[in-house]
C-alpha cells in the first residue's frame, strides 16, 4: 500500500504499512542471544574470581584442584554433557522435518543426560565436603564450590525447560512460540557446554591431577 | 541459614521480632507516620473514587512501554525525594556537630544522629539515588523515547520490559521497608569489605542492601537486553544505523555496558551472599579470603556504571541542543564514536577508584593514563554541543537553560576528574569531600539532563506543556542551590575533610558548613517550584501541538501529542536522521496517513506484577532468613514463569476501521485526548 505525497521533485512515501510484519523468532533469538552474553560475564567473574584465589594462601592449609579433583572422571562429565548437546542437537533437526517424535526423544536424552552431569557434580562436591573439604574451609574452595555449584544450577534450569518443552511439544505443536523456546533451548545447553569445557580446561586440566 | 547468628532465630518468622520496629526513634516514627499518612491517601483516593480497576487495567498490568516509562519517571522522583532528605540529615548533622565536644540533641553524642544511624544515612544515600533515583530516571526515559524515535510499536520485549520495572519497583520497597523493619546496612553504598561481613556486621542492615541491589540489578540488565535488541530490531524502514537519532546511539552504547557490566556485580554480591548466608569465606579477613577480590569486582562494574547514567545523558542534550539552537547536531559521526569510545574505555578505568590501596607504581601509572583518556572523547562531545550552539538560533527555554547547565558542570566534574585521575594527586585527596563534589558535579550533569528532559518531553506523553515561568524559577534557584552545596565541599575537601565523618573536627571549616546548609535550603525552595510548576501545569493543561517546540527534528514529534498506545497510525517510512526536521522543511510535517491497516499490539498481563510482588515478599524473607517463605516464594516464582509459558498469549488486533475511528477523534479533541486510557480495555472489545 503506497501513500504518496508529492513534493517539488518527486512522489516520496512517508508511510509503510507492511512493516509491522517483523520477525519474532529473529528478535526472540537475538534477545536470548544477548542474555547469554551476559551469563557469560558472569561465569568470566567467578572464574577470575578462581584465578585470585587459586593460590597456597587462599587454600588455608586446605588441598587444592590437584589432590581434589581428577582429569579423567571430569572427562566423563564433560562426555556426559557434550551427549546431552548432540541429543538436543540432533533432535531439533525434526523442527525441520516436523518429526515430533524424534524432538521428544532428543529432549528426553538431553534431560537425562543433563540430570546425570549434575548428579555426578553433586556426588563430587558431596565427597569433598565429607572429607572435610567443604565450601567454608578455606577461601579456595569456597570458589570451587560456587563456580562448579553455579554451572550445576545452570544446567539443572536447562533440564527443567526441557521438560517443559516436552510437554509443550505436544500441548501446543510446533508453534511459533514452542520453536522460539526450542531454539533458544539449543542455544542455551550449547553456551553451557562451552562455559564447562572452559572450567573443564581451566580447573581440571591446569589444576586438576592426571 | 546459617548456624551461629548472632540474635535470636525462630523456624516461623526468622530473625523478625518486634525488637525490629524502631519505635523509639522520633525521626523514624515521623518518617513511618508520614508515610503511611501519604500512602493510606493514596490507597483510600484510590477507592474513593472507584479506580482500583482502572489502576489494575492501565497501570499494573500494562506492558505499553510509555506508561511503564512513566511508572519508571515516577518511582524515579519519589526515591529523588526520599534521597534529597538523607542528603539534608547528613548535611545537619555535619552543621551541627562541629567537634567532637560540641553539644548532642535527641541523646546523640554530639549533632543529632548516633554514628550507627548516620551511617545508615550515607549508605542509603548512595544506594538510593544511583539504583531508584537515577537508573530508573535514565530507564524511563529510554522506555518512552526510544521507541517512538525508531518508529516502533513498543519495545521488543515487552512483557521483559514489565518484569524490569517491577524487579525495580520490589527493590526500591525494600529499601523503603528497611526504615521501619530492622535497619539498613552501615557499611556505605560500595559494600566496604570486610565491613559488610557477618563477622563485622552481623544484623540485617547489609542484607536489606545487598539484596535491594541484587534485584534492582537484575531488572537492569533485563532492561538493557530489551534496549539493545529494541535498537537492534524494532527500527522502521529507511531507518538504517546512521539515520539512528544521536540519544539510540548513546542508548546503544549505554545498554552494552549495562549488558556487560551489571553481571560483573551480580557476582561480587552473590559471592558476598555465599560468605552472609553459607559462611564461606570470599571476602573475609580469614580462612584466606580476599576483600580486594570483592572491591575490584565492583568497581569493574562501578566505572562503567557511571558511564551507563552518563551517557544517556549526553544523548538527552544531542537531542535538546539542537532543537533549540533551531540547527543540526554539528559532528554526528564524532558523536557517535566518543559514545563508544566512552563506553569502552570506561571498562579499563576501574582502578582509580584505589589508586591507595597498593598497586604499585605501575599500575597506577597505567590506570591514570587510561583514566586521562576519556577527556578526549567527552571533550569531542562538548564542542559539538557548543559548536551546534554556534551561529544557532537560540531559544532560551527551560530544557536549553538545563541543557546549558549541564555542559558547564561537565566541565567542573571533568576537570576535577582528571586531577583525581593523577594518582599522586589522588593520594591526597582520595575519599576526601574532593572526591564526593567532583562526582555530584558529574551526578548534577545527569540530573540536568533528567530535568530537561522532563520538561522537554512532557508535551508528547502528557499533551500539554509545564508552565515555563516556574521551570524557569525552579531552574535558577536549583542551579544556585547546588553551586553553594558543592562548591565549598572542594575546598572542605582540599582542607582535608575525609567523606562520611559525623562530625567536623575543625571548628575554622564552620563557615564553609554553613555555605552548604544555606544551599540545602534554597533546594526545599526550589522544590516547591518544582511542585508548583507542576500544579500550575495541571490545572490549565493547555493541549500542545505534535512538535510541540516548533523546532522538534526527531521523529517522535510526528506523532500525535499525546501519543496514542499505538504510537505511530501507520509506520513512517524514514528518510533523515532529522525526519521531522526533513518533513518540515519539505512541507510535509502534517501528511497523515490516508489508509490504515489493522496493528497487533502486545496484550496487558498481570504476571510481571505478581513477579515483581513475590521477589519483594522473597527478598524480605531472605533478609529476615524466613526458611520456609523463602522456599515457597521460590517454587511460586519459578511455578509462575512456567505457568506464563503456557498462555497463548497472542497479543491482539485493532482493526483498521478502529484506528481510523481514533485518529479522527485525536484530531477534533480540544482536550488532553484520552484515546491512551481506552487501550487495552476499548480495544479488546472490538
Ligand atoms: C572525565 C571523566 C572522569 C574522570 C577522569 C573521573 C575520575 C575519577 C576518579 C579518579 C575517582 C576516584 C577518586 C577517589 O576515590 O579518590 C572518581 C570517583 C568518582 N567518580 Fe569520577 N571521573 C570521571 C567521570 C565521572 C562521571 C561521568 C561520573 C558519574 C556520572 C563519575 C562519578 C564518580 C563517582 C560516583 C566517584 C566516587 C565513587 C565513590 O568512591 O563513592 N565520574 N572519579
Ligand atoms: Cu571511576
Amino acid at each position: 500500500m503506497a501513500h504518496e505525497t508529492m513534493t517539488a521533485d518527486a512522489a516520496v512515501r512517508l508511510w509503510n504499512a507492511e512493516a509491522d510484519e517483523h520477525d519474532p523468532i529473529s528478535a526472540r533469538t537475538y534477545g536470548f542471544w544477548l542474555y547469554l552474553m551476559s551469563d557469560g560475564l558472569i561465569f568470566a567473574s567467578l572464574i577470575a574470581a578462581y584465578a585470585v584465589l587459586d593460590n597456597k594462601m587462599s587454600a588455608f592449609g586446605h588441598p587444592m584442584a590437584d589432590t581434589l579433583l581428577s582429569a579423567s572422571q571430569g572427562f566423563v562429565q564433560t562426555l556426559v554433557l557434550l551427549g546431552a548437546v548432540l541429543a538436543l542437537s540432533l533432535g531439533t533437526l525434526g523442527l525441520k522435518t516436523g518429526a515430533r517424535g524424534g524432538l521428544a526423544l532428543g529432549l528426553a536424552v538431553s534431560a537425562a543426560l543433563g540430570t546425570v552431569f549434575v548428579a555426578q557434580g553433586l556426588a563430587g562436591l558431596d565427597a569433598m565436603a565429607a572429607a572435610g573439604n567443604g565450601p567454608t574451609a578455606s577461601a579456595y574452595l569456597s570458589c570451587l564450590f560456587v563456580l562448579l555449584f553455579t554451572h550445576g544450577l545452570h544446567l539443572a534450569i536447562g533440564v527443567l525447560w526441557s521438560l517443559v518443552m516436552l510437554v509443550q511439544i505436544f500441548r501446543f505443536g510446533f508453534t511459533q512460540d514452542v520453536v522460539g523456546r526450542l531454539l533458544n533451548l539449543r542455544l542455551y545447553t550449547q553456551f553451557q557446554a562451552a562455559v564447562w569445557v572452559v572450567v573443564y580446561l581451566y580447573v581440571y586440566l591446569f589444576g586438576g591431577a592426571h | 541459614m546459617q548456624p551461629d547468628l548472632q540474635g535470636p532465630w525462630s523456624p516461623l518468622l526468622g530473625r523478625l521480632s518486634l525488637a525490629a520496629i524502631p519505635y523509639d526513634n522520633p525521626i523514624l516514627v515521623g518518617t513511618f507516620l508520614v508515610v503511611s499518612v501519604v500512602a493510606l491517601a493514596l490507597v483510600g483516593a484510590v477507592f474513593y473514587f472507584g479506580k482500583l480497576g482502572y489502576l489494575w487495567r492501565n497501570w499494573l498490568t500494562t506492558v505499553d512501554h510509555k506508561k511503564i516509562g512513566v511508572m519508571y519517571i515516577i518511582l524515579g522522583l519519589v526515591m529523588l525525594l526520599r534521597g534529597f532528605f538523607d542528603g539534608v540529615m547528613m548535611r545537619t548533622q555535619q552543621l551541627l556537630a562541629d567537634g567532637p565536644d560540641s553539644a548532642g540533641y535527641m541523646g546523640a553524642a554530639h549533632g543529632y544522629l548516633p554514628p550507627h544511624h548516620f551511617d545508615q544515612i550515607y549508605t542509603a544515600h548512595g544506594t538510593l539515588m544511583l539504583f531508584f533515583a537515577a537508573t530508573p530516571l535514565v530507564a524511563g526515559f529510554g522506555n518512552i523515547i526510544i521507541p517512538l524515535q525508531l518508529g516502533a510499536r513498543d519495545m521488543a520485549f515487552p512483557y521483559l520490559n514489565a518484569v524490569s520495572f517491577w524487579l525495580t519497583f520490589a527493590a526500591a520497597m525494600l529499601c523503603m521497608v528497611s526504615l521501619f523493619v530492622g535497619e539498613f546496612s552501615n557499611a556505605t553504598w560500595v559494600g566496604l569489605m570486610p565491613l559488610s561481613e557477618m563477622s563485622s556486621n552481623p544484623g540485617v542492615g547489609v542484607d536489606y542492601w545487598m539484596w535491594a541491589f541484587q534485584i534492582s540489578s537484575l531488572g537492569t540488565t533485563f532492561n538493557s537486553i530489551n534496549m539493545i535488541a529494541t535498537i537492534v530490531k524494532m527500527r522502521a524502514p529507511g531507518l538504517t544505523w546512521f539515520r539512528l537519532t544521536p540519544y539510540c546511539w548513546s542508548s546503544l552504547a549505554t545498554n552494552i555496558i549495562g549488558l556487560t557490566a551489571f553481571p560483573v556485580v551480580t557476582v561480587a554480591l552473590t559471592l558476598l551472599g555465599f560468605d552472609r548466608y553459607f559462611g564461606t569465606h570470599f571476602f573475609t579477613a580469614g580462612y584466606g579470603g580476599n576483600f580486594m577480590l570483592y572491591i575490584n569486582l565492583f568497581w569493574i562494574w562501578g566505572h562503567p556504571e557511571v558511564y551507563f547514567l552518563m551517557l544517556p545523558a549526553f544523548g538527552l542534550f544531542s537531542e535538546i541542543v539542537p532543537t533549540f539552537s533551531n540547527k543540526t547536531l554539528f559532528g554526528y559521526p564524532t558523536m557517535v564514536a566518543a559514545s563508544f569510545s566512552i563506553a569502552g574505555i570506561g571498562w579499563v578505568v576501574w582502578a582509580h577508584h584505589f589508586f591507595t590501596m597498593g598497586m604499585g607504581p605501575n599500575l597506577n601509572g597505567y590506570f591514570s593514563a587510561a583514566t586521562m583518556i576519556v577527556g578526549i572523547p567527552t571533550g569531542v562531545k562538548a564542542f559539538n554541543w557548543l559548536f551546534t550552539m554556534y551561529r544557532g538560533k537560540i531559544t532560551f527555554t527551560s530544557p536549553m537553560l538545563w541543557a546549558m547547565t549541564g555542559i558547564v558542570l561537565l566541565l567542573i566534574g571533568g576537570l576535577t576528574g582528571m586531577m583525581l585521575s593523577a594518582s599522586v594527586v589522588d593520594y591526597t585527596v582520595h575519599d576526601s569531600l574532593f572526591v564526593v563534589a567532583h562526582f555530584h558535579c558529574m551526578v548534577l550533569v545527569i540530573g540536568s539532563a533528567l530535568f530537561a528532559a522532563t520538561i522537554y518531553w512532557w508535551p508528547k506523553v502528557f499533551g500539554f506543556k509545564l508552565d515555563e515561568k516556574n521551570a524557569q524559577i525552579f531552574f535558577w534557584v536549583f542551579v544556585i542551590a547546588s553551586l553553594l552545596v558543592f562548591v565549598p565541599m572542594f575546598e572542605l575537601g582540599l582542607a582535608g575533610v575525609t567523606r562520611r565523618l559525623d562530625y567536623i573536627y575543625n571548628a575554622a571549616l564552620k563557615p564553609l558548613l554553613w555555605v552548604t546548609e544555606v544551599g540545602i535550603i534554597l533546594y526545599f525552595v526550589s522544590l516547591y517550584y518544582f511542585v508548583k510548576m507542576l500544579v500550575v501545569s495541571l490545572l490549565r493543561r493547555e493541549p500542545a501541538a505534535a512538535d510541540s517546540w516548533g523546532t522538534g527534528r526527531s521523529l517522535e514529534w510526528l506523532t500525535h501529542t499525546p501519543v496514542p498506545f499505538y504510537n505511530f497510525a501507520v509506520t513512517p517510512e524514514i528518510h533523515s536522521r532529522e525526519e521531522a526536521a526533513w518533513r518540515r522543511d519539505r512541507g510535509l510535517d502534517t501528511a497523515r496517513p490516508t489508509e490504515y491497516v489493522d496493528i497487533h499490539m502486545p496484550s496487558n498481563t498481570g504476571v510481571p506484577f505478581v513477579l515483581g510482588v513475590l521477589s519483594f515478599v522473597w527478598g524480605f524473607a531472605l533478609i529476615w532468613r524466613i526458611d520456609w517463605l523463602v522456599e515457597i516464594t521460590t517454587l511460586a516464582m519459578v511455578v509462575t514463569v512456567i505457568l506464563r509459558a503456557f498462555d497463548k498469549n497472542e497479543g491482539y488486533v485493532i482493526p483498521a476501521a478502529q484506528i481510523a475511528r481514533y485518529e479522527a477523534k485525536i484530531a477534533t479533541a480540544s482536550v488532553v485526548a484520552d484515546v491512551a486510557d481506552e487501550a487495552p480495555a476499548g480495544a479488546l472489545e472490538v
